[in-house]
């Protein structure tokens, strides 16, 4: 089974990555861009092929390491 | 006064603080490669400054995991003294055994240079040859030294008083919050800095500000 998980600031962190493409963006021309925040996209590989345990197993995974719950939060996406 | 430097894979001021603490102690410090399972009997143990495991993922993430890791975890909840300077303060967070975290510089730049600091609390083993409310010089070198808490745990940090240096006013090099640039546990036998004391105890370096906090633990530990 594969999963994607997304890694993304919490509401109320600064962003100064986002800040500066945001001002990128304007520069270039992309008028009435608002807040930008960057994030992480991770791709994983598992061998677990039912949903619910892989799901339950990426959540660990996501508190133990790939997410540091205290400036950000993750979404967990199954494919299949 | 025995100590340890921790060295994980880009770690690179191990040698800075092995010669601090050999300079300031006397003794030369173990030097612990990250993949070692225990850390030998020591009062102090050492996170140095770097880029542990480049960086990968987050700063510490990857440093957190480490073999060594747990036992300088289990040291501390013993009640060996545990100090991480930068890179090691970044490691500490992720640990769990500070609070908060350290998230990108908000002007976004690595800075480098010596910035002013307040010693705003006195009562712990690295800082009580200070005077309260002493302004000293420590060099910082760091990208992603931005000190983030939510407010609940900052409130407790100052009311238990555990902010331990601030950056003087105006000389804020990163965005941290209330202004923060040290911290304890609560047991206070931990405490994780962003700036380098380290890199000021000899006077041909530019500075010696950073000779008290090694003061403070020789006179408080054993």
């Amino acid at each position: 089974m594969k999963a994607r998980v997304f890694v993304t600031l919490k509401n109320g962190v600064l962003d100064p990555q986002g800040k500066a493409i945001g001002h990128a963006l304007q520069g270039l021309g992309f008028d009435g861009v608002g807040e930008v925040r960057q994030g992480k996209v991770i791709d994983l590989e598992l061998a677990e092929r039912d949903a619910a345990k892989a799901r339950a197993c990426l959540t660990e995974m996501c508190e133990k390491l790939l997410a540091n719950t205290i400036i950000e939060k993750y979404e967990i996406e199954l494919k299949g | 006064m025995k100590s340890a430097v921790v060295v994980f894979p880009a770690s690179n001021c191990d040698r800075d603080a092995a010669v601090a603490l050999e300079r300031m102690t006397g003794n030369k410090p173990h030097m612990v490669w990250h993949a070692d399972s225990a850390v030998p009997d020591v009062d102090l143990i050492v996170l140095p400054g770097g880029f542990a495991y480049g960086d990968y993922l987050r700063c510490g993430a990857m440093a957190s995991q480490s073999r060594v890791m747990r036992d300088v975890k289990a040291k501390a909840e013993k009640g060996v003294a545990v100090l991480g300077i930068c890179n090691g303060f970044q490691v500490l967070t992720e640990t769990h055994m500070l609070p908060g975290a350290l998230i990108r510089n908000a002007g976004l730049k690595f800075v480098c240079r010596p910035v002013g600091l307040e010693v705003t609390e006195t009562q712990s083993a690295f800082t009580r040859k200070y005077d309260h409310g002493q302004r000293v010089v420590f060099p910082v070198a760091h990208g992603e030294g931005n000190y983030f808490a939510d407010e609940e745990t900052l409130d407790r940090l100052e009311g238990e008083g555990r902010v331990v240096f601030r950056y003087a006013p105006g000389d804020n090099p990163n965005g941290s919050i209330r202004n923060i640039a040290g911290i304890l546990n609560e047991k206070r036998n931990v405490l994780g800095l962003m700036p380098h004391p380290e890199r000021v105890v000899d006077p041909l370096l530019g500075g010696t500000d950073g000779r008290a906090l090694f003061e403070s633990l020789i006179e408080a530990l054993p």
